[in-house]
């Protein structure tokens, strides 16, 4: 399970470098995306994918299942959902301002 | 355990969502972020001098009670209290910068509750001893400094923010990615936990893997060498205060999270981590200081100082000695004040004669001379002429690399402080010196001196962290040696 897991995101961080590479703005925001959603099932398959009891609800189980990645993963994902946001409003309004999303066109001079 | 810990970062997290509320009313924006400002400055003072005295030099809190290695930890020690009252005093003299600078739109436009947000993003990142809990307040910080930069949404700005957002957004991403790994190997990410685990484990090959991970990510925060090229046009899109409130607290919060990981966590194998951010250090002062050479525009050579300087800061942590370290933390003080300033003066510049290009302006110190020698004085103070702080910051960091037979990057580091000099003086010499140019001025002399009171202070704690470097030195040398024995901060948070 944990390398199909791990060939998953690999798979999630190549796609991802290329749609960061590519020149079209919307599809750099769908590259960051597709990062963060890498990392965090990194971060759930580095805890190890445990089969153990619910921890906390009770003291029986011979093994638990560790809750923290679990938790950490929550507060990323809220993270990077409201940076998803922030970057897609971002992107809408340098889209209206410069009429483009062509990145070679966005390049820029700071005399202007 | 003291609660005072979470006031740094409470008071203006609190702050800045009332002003949410008053955001139509600028004048009450105004008096409670001032008195925030002012109340933030006084208590981190307090908090220091506790810090100071306490037994241990370090304060630490348990949040909500949970043991140390299970629940989040905030420490106070010496480094990061020190951080966190420059951090309010570099606020406080923004804000009242902003009073008089910033247009009343962006006031309307929740300038403050951002203001605030940044802060509190920064102080919390200064305080935490959880790795995870860094990464969070990272991402405070971030996200306020994303809406600050893009604020107003000229053309320029928006285009230049855009590449700062999915920039930082990359190096998040693999600051997660690094947590992930060092979780996996250590199952812990309290700070002095990890510390205390990594030096333990004998694993030195995937260790080394996740240090270069995070210096990455460290690196694209605080602008090191190969990675701060998001840094020069994105810093010069908004007004001066954001940008000197950007140049001072925004790289800092990137290196003071290297000084901590790389004194405390990654302190086992020297040669070959250190020895790379050396390398970077070396990277970052040259290519930072030819930028700086090769532009006419004033905020964008000091822009390019803001590059220049962060190689000086982390050059100590690369010689890797407590005298080093000591002399880094010192620099990132002095260079804190010393940047803000001279981003304050640039602004007025820029309002007083409606260019930032050098080459036309001219002969402004006879019309203006405290602007000028306000200039001026920053500006030595940024080169390392004696008696300002810059000069004791770069004698230290000199002298202890040369004690460890660093010899390179003290010629870097000699050769790039006469690239700095030249610099800066060819800012003073085409702006102030010569004869005048056809500028009419658009602001009267008294309105520059009412811009240059908030300069003055600044002004005044480069002089003042200049002639008191003995008792300066004595307080950062007590940090750098806490720093460099990182069992007395695990025993501390553990016992």
């Amino acid at each position: 399970m944990e390398i199909l897991i791990a060939l998953l995101i690999g798979v999630l961080f190549s796609v991802a470098t290329y749609l960061l590479l590519t020149k079209s703005l919307l599809r750099i925001v769908l590259g960051t995306v597709l990062l963060s959603h890498g990392a965090h099932l990194l971060i759930l398959t580095m805890g190890g994918l445990g089969q153990g009891a619910a921890p906390l609800l009770g003291q029986e189980a011979g093994s638990y299942t560790d809750p923290l990645p679990q938790a950490l993963i929550l507060t990323a994902i809220v993270i990077s959902f409201g940076m998803t946001a922030l970057l897609l409003v971002l992107t809408y309004r340098t889209y209206k301002a410069h009429q483009t999303d062509d990145l070679d066109q966005l390049r820029g001079r700071l005399d202007e | 355990m003291s609660n005072l810990l979470v006031v740094p970062f409470l008071l203006p997290m609190v702050v800045g969502a009332v002003l949410i509320f008053f955001a139509k009313h600028h004048r009450l924006q105004r008096i409670i972020a001032g008195l925030t400002g002012i109340a933030l400055f006084v208590f981190s003072i307090y908090l220091t001098y506790r810090v100071y005295q306490s037994p241990e030099q370090m304060i630490h809190l348990e949040v909500g009670d949970w043991r140390a290695p299970f629940g989040i930890v905030l420490v106070g020690d010496m480094l990061s209290i020190l951080m966190v009252l420059m951090a309010s005093f570099v606020g406080l003299v923004c804000l009242f910068y902003g009073f008089k600078t910033i247009h009343i739109e962006r006031e309307r436009y929740y300038f403050y509750s951002f203001f605030f947000f940044l802060l509190t993003g920064v102080n919390g990142a200064f305080l935490t001893g959880d790795l995870f809990n860094l990464f969070v307040f990272f991402e405070v910080t971030l996200i306020s400094s994303y809406v600050l930069i893009s604020h107003g949404g000229k053309k320029f700005q928006l285009r230049e923010s855009f590449k700062y957002v999915v920039m930082n957004m990359v190096a998040s991403a693999f600051f997660l990615v690094a947590v992930a790994y060092l979780y996996a190997i250590t199952g812990t990410l309290n700070m002095a936990d990890l510390g205390d685990r990594v030096a333990m484990l004998d694993q030195q090959g995937i260790i080394n893997v996740i240090a270069i991970i995070f210096l990455f990510v460290f690196g694209a925060k605080g602008a090191l060498f190969p990675l701060y090229y998001w840094l020069p046009k994105s810093y010069y899109g908004p007004p001066a205060v954001i940008t000197a409130l950007f140049g001072a607290l925004l790289t800092k919060v990137g290196l003071y999270s290297l000084i901590r990981t790389f004194t405390l966590i990654f302190n086992q194998n020297p040669a070959f981590t250190h020895t790379i951010i050396l390398v970077l250090a070396g990277a970052t002062m040259i290519f930072g200081v030819l930028g700086a050479l090769s532009k006419f525009d004033i905020k964008s050579i000091i822009i390019y100082q803001i590059i220049s300087q962060v190689g000086f800061m982390i050059m100590g942590l690369g010689v890797f000695s407590a005298d080093a370290i000591a002399g880094s933390i010192y620099y990132i003080t002095h260079d804190m004040v010393v940047k803000v300033a001279l981003f304050f003066i640039a602004g007025i510049i820029i309002q007083l004669t409606g260019t930032a290009d050098i080459r036309k302006m001219g002969g402004l110190l006879k019309k203006y001379p405290l602007l000028g020698w306000s200039f001026f004085i920053a500006a030595m103070s940024l080169v390392g002429i004696p008696p300002l702080s810059g000069f004791f910051g770069k004698f230290s960091l000199i002298v202890s690399s040369v004690g460890e037979g660093q010899y390179v990057i003290v010629g870097v580091a000699l050769v790039v402080s006469l690239l700095n000099l030249f610099s800066m003086l060819r800012i003073f010499m085409n702006v102030f010196w010569g004869e005048e140019t056809d500028i009419t001025f658009a602001l009267s002399n008294e309105q520059v001196n009412g811009l240059l009171r908030t300069v003055i202070p600044l002004i005044a704690v480069t002089i003042a962290l200049g002639l008191g470097a003995e008792p300066a030195f004595q307080y950062v040398s007590a940090a750098a040696d806490q720093l460099m024995n990182p069992t007395h901060y695990i025993d501390v948070i553990l016992p």
